[in-house]
């Protein structure tokens, strides 16, 4: 029998500390962060691409997390989106010391919105903050209607949820009431939006939720 | 010597996270310059989190290899995410696939996520 010693500490509390004060500096540079989150396929790039264009009038740059490839990051820049990335080289989400370690890359004047695509994945990058104000997760109609159910976490963590490739929704079984249902147990106050990045459609939405939160932002 | 800093997989990052916790709380419990072993360490681990428990104990006996940690006995208490009916007022433990009420098929709202993770005590060697 050894001496027992109370410990009581968060794992992740010395990623948690760095992500709090990344948030008050960014907060403090006029900035609403964004992490982004959806599984592998999801389209997190596509839906971002959209949203962007819906916030022509606001500054955007955004954090590509890849594994590997700079393929999100190369098409974010020829739409002529501020693009960084940051490679995990094999982790699965992205944490607060690669931010620490991005964020004196990049041009932060002038306000306005911060998004950081995070790794494609339901599960690690729900347990990692890394500075958001906010996180938006990104579902997609072919995933299924069982996600809430089985990655609980990352959809009770949601700030709000977008449905994406609903034009799919005539040719693919997803019992959208099942989804629902499924979110408001877990979240009953993130908004969920339904769209098509596909299609263009229904981004005005999230849009004006989001200009709604910059406004608490501006300088 | 603590781990390096490395690229892991899910159960790997918390399991590095805990011996570098562990480790700094054994070094805080220094006698005569001497670092203790560590021979147990418990965890809450909330349910929605995803961690194997023999998941979790394999890559803390990997990565506590060579440090104060190496041969610690992991134990791990999983909590429960929890869900209150609004329709009769039941607490209960969801079931797969489903948050609805066992009692009275209503929908329930979650009161407990079950998604804490912390390091709850660690056992010294006298």
């Amino acid at each position: 029998m050894g001496i027992s010693v109370t410990v009581r500490k968060a794992v992740y509390d010395e990623n948690d500390q760095l992500a709090i004060a990344i948030n008050e500096e960014l907060a403090a540079l006029g900035l609403l962060t964004v992490n982004v989150l959806g599984g592998a396929g999801a389209g997190k790039t596509s839906s971002l691409i959209r949203l962007i264009e819906n916030l022509a009038d606001v500054r955007t740059r955004v954090i590509e997390g890849d594994i590997e490839s700079d393929i999100d990051t190369q098409k974010l820049r020829s739409l002529g989106v501020e693009a960084y990335q940051i490679n995990t080289g094999g982790d699965c989400h992205l944490n607060a010391p690669m931010m620490r370690a991005i964020l004196p890359k990049l041009d932060l004047s002038g306000g306005g919105a911060l998004f950081i695509e995070n790794i494609g994945n339901l599960v690690c990058p729900a347990e990692f903050v890394i500075g958001e104000d906010i996180k938006l997760l990104v579902c997609s109609v072919p995933e299924g209607a069982d996600k809430p159910y089985k990655y609980p976490t990352i959809f009770a963590r949601a700030s709000a949820v977008l449905l994406n490739k609903t034009d799919l929704l005539p040719y693919v079984p997803f019992d959208l009431d099942y989804f629902k249902t499924g979110l408001r147990a877990l979240n009953p106050d993130a908004p969920l939006f339904l769209v098509s990045s596909l299609k263009n459609e229904g981004f005005a939405a999230p849009a004006a939720w989001m200009r709604e939160l910059l406004s608490t932002r501006t300088k | 010597m603590l781990p390096p800093l490395e690229p892991w997989m899910h159960e790997a990052s918390a399991a590095e996270a805990v011996v570098r916790m562990a480790c700094a709380a054994a070094a805080e419990h220094s006698v005569a310059g001497k670092i203790p072993r560590v021979i147990r360490i418990r965890l809450v681990v909330g349910e929605s989190m995803g961690y194997m428990e023999e998941s979790l104990a394999f890559y803390v006996r990997s990565l506590g290899k060579d440090s104060v940690v190496e041969g610690a006995v992991v134990e791990t208490r999983f909590e429960k995410a929890t869900f209150r009916c609004g329709s009769c007022g039941t607490l209960y433990e969801r079931k797969r696939f489903s948050f609805a009420c066992p009692s009275c098929g209503g929908e329930g709202s979650l009161v407990s996520t079950g998604s804490k993770l912390y390091i709850d005590s660690i056992e010294l060697e006298e």
